[in-house]
């Protein structure tokens, strides 16, 4: 029972790992041809191309981070206060609104996108980062609005009458009552937001007309060419942020379904 | 200021954003898909669209490819992660690393998966070289098809390897929630181990288990990037072929493309009423 557990539980590691494999040994290989098993010659080529100014790879990094940052910081502005409303209180169409707030995260993005685009078309908004950065709210705010009333749902607004009983401004019972508790919250589900984001490919396709090309279509267009040493160089870039995120939340997303709802559909 | 306005107040951002972008998209996409675009010079509204996508045969073998990929992903990977989760839950050395390996792919975009998956299984993959060092095949050709495949192969192992760890996660999440106390019952009144998690367990693992499950087929249904990297070139997946269309050099195939993407939405209304329910049930 206990080998068996054990030769369980290596077939389990194995298979999480074992496709990131090939990507990461890609990156370090010049010319790796059938049938051999490694590559016969190791190379930083792939490396230097994909740092160097010429392959576009740190422009696009760029512009995904700040395409990702603008999404998630427009995210808990418009989130949090939504958060509360749903966290705290009940109200005649509460259940509507929920469900108006779930369809967005559950719905592929293919279906309402190309509709998107018609409006965004008349908007001037395609083919513009601002049009992304809006697009990605669709799956982001329902995530972060869902983190966020789950906070508030635990939040004991008494603190903040006793704050305003002892003559707090409404500014400083957020900033010294209200912000530092829902602070851990805000974080996780910032973070979370930001990977949804980072991980976006139809929405930042059909709105950005290609031009705005965020790391996720440029690693498609290094796939799809053949190009398997770059996008190998690529792909471990691309993931880093998500590793950094993890270790950053790792205690805390294994008690928590919701966030761990949030990340799957990233 | 009374609580009705003050809810109004916080929620109306919120609701102003997803009410245009997703809300009003699904309607102009919806009137687009009766072929009324006055842009084009379209104002007669009809169901052109809809008769010319469901007669296609092309339309009929992707929509049917898209429930194959959802439907037997979201099975294989339940089962997986449901024997994962019973398997994480006891102590064996690497259990930590497992664990932390289920947490770390769940932050790897799927795109990334994909082409992992596609050096992995292609016919001069990792598995096709080993086959060949091991005499099993002499040429990439002879390996079998597991990518671009008609049977899509390629994509359901893509998404059982990223989704076997959300359910997972969902399903550890649950155990930790409900204790041992309730097995540790059963057991003490005699019922095997497996007695213990069939009649004890995995009933209260359910609602869990169906609700995540449910996420996972919305999606595998609906997403573009997987197939259009894994997919065949015949059938493609419905997204691949509502894209294809929508980027059709004939402006006259947008509203077909319109009409898939209706019959997308349409198919995941149907999981978030499943989902509603489930959830309600599961908080009761």
């Amino acid at each position: 029972m206990r080998s068996l557990r054990l030769l369980s539980g290596a077939v389990l590691i194995t298979w999480l790992v074992l496709p990131l494999i090939p990507l990461a040994i890609w990156s370090f290989a010049r010319g790796w041809r059938f049938p051999d098993l490694l590559p016969r010659d190791w190379t930083l080529a792939a490396w230097s191309y994909a740092l160097s100014g010429t392959s576009g790879v740190l422009a696009s990094l760029g512009l995904t981070l700040g395409i990702a940052a603008a999404a998630t910081a427009a995210s808990i502005v418009i989130g949090v206060p939504a958060g509360r409303a749903l966290g705290l209180y009940r109200f005649r169409g509460k259940t509507l609104v929920q469900l108006m707030i779930l369809a967005p995260a559950i719905v592929p993005g293919i279906a309402s996108v190309l509709g998107l685009h018609g409006l965004f078309l008349a908007l001037g908004l395609t083919n513009t980062v601002t049009g992304v950065i809006l697009v990605h709210l669709i799956p982001t705010l329902p995530y972060m609005i869902l983190v966020m009333a789950g906070v508030f749902a635990n939040f004991d607004t008494r603190i903040e009458d006793q704050a305003r009983s002892l003559g707090a401004s409404p500014v400083q019972v957020f900033r010294y009552v209200t912000l530092p508790a829902i602070l851990p919250g805000i974080i996780v589900g910032g973070l979370f937001a930001f990977l949804i984001s980072w991980s976006q490919y139809i929405l930042t396709l059909v709105i950005g007309g290609g031009r705005v090309t965020t790391l996720p279509l440029l690693l498609f267009t290094f796939a799809t060419s053949g190009r398997n040493d770059v996008t190998g160089a690529i792909g471990m870039i691309y993931i880093l942020p998500g590793i950094l995120i993890l270790a950053l939340t790792a205690r805390r997303i294994t008690g928590r379904s919701g966030a761990i709802a949030g990340v799957g559909r990233a | 200021m009374s609580d009705r306005w003050k809810i109004l107040l916080l929620l109306a951002p919120a609701m102003l954003i997803i009410g245009v972008l997703f809300f009003g998209a699904l309607a102009t996409g919806l009137v687009r898909s009766f072929n009324y675009m006055p842009v084009l010079g379209l104002t007669e509204p009809s169901l052109e669209a809809y008769a010319a996508v469901f007669s296609s045969p092309a339309f009929g073998r992707s929509l049917l490819l898209s429930l194959h990929i959802a439907l037997t992903s979201t099975l294989l990977s339940a089962l997986i992660a449901l024997w994962a989760a019973v398997l994480l839950r006891q102590s064996f050395p690497g259990r930590r690393i497992a664990t932390f390996l289920f947490q770390l792919n769940l932050t790897v975009p799927h795109i990334v998966g994909a082409i992992g998956i596609l050096y992995l299984f292609s016919q001069s993959g990792a598995f096709a070289r080993l086959a060949h060092a091991t005499s099993l095949i002499a040429r990439p050709a002879e390996f079998p098809a597991l990518v671009f495949d008609p049977y899509a192969i390629g994509i359901i192992l893509q998404y059982v390897w990223k989704e076997v760890p959300f359910i997972g996660l969902i399903l550890l999440a649950n155990m930790q929630a409900i204790g041992d106390d309730y097995e540790s019952a059963a057991r003490s009144m005699g019922a095997s181990r497996w007695q213990a998690f069939r009649h004890v367990l995995l009933p209260m693992l359910m609602p869990g288990l169906l609700s995540a499950s449910i996420l996972v087929f919305a999606f595998a249904f609906g997403a573009y990037e997987i197939p259009a990297i894994l997919g065949a070139s015949f059938p493609q997946a419905l997204p691949v072929l509502a894209y294809k269309s929508f980027t059709d050099v004939d402006l006259a195939a947008r509203p077909e493309a319109m009409a898939m993407a209706m019959v997308i939405a349409g198919i995941s209304a149907v999981m978030i009423l499943a989902y509603l329910r489930l959830t309600r049930r599961g908080a009761r």
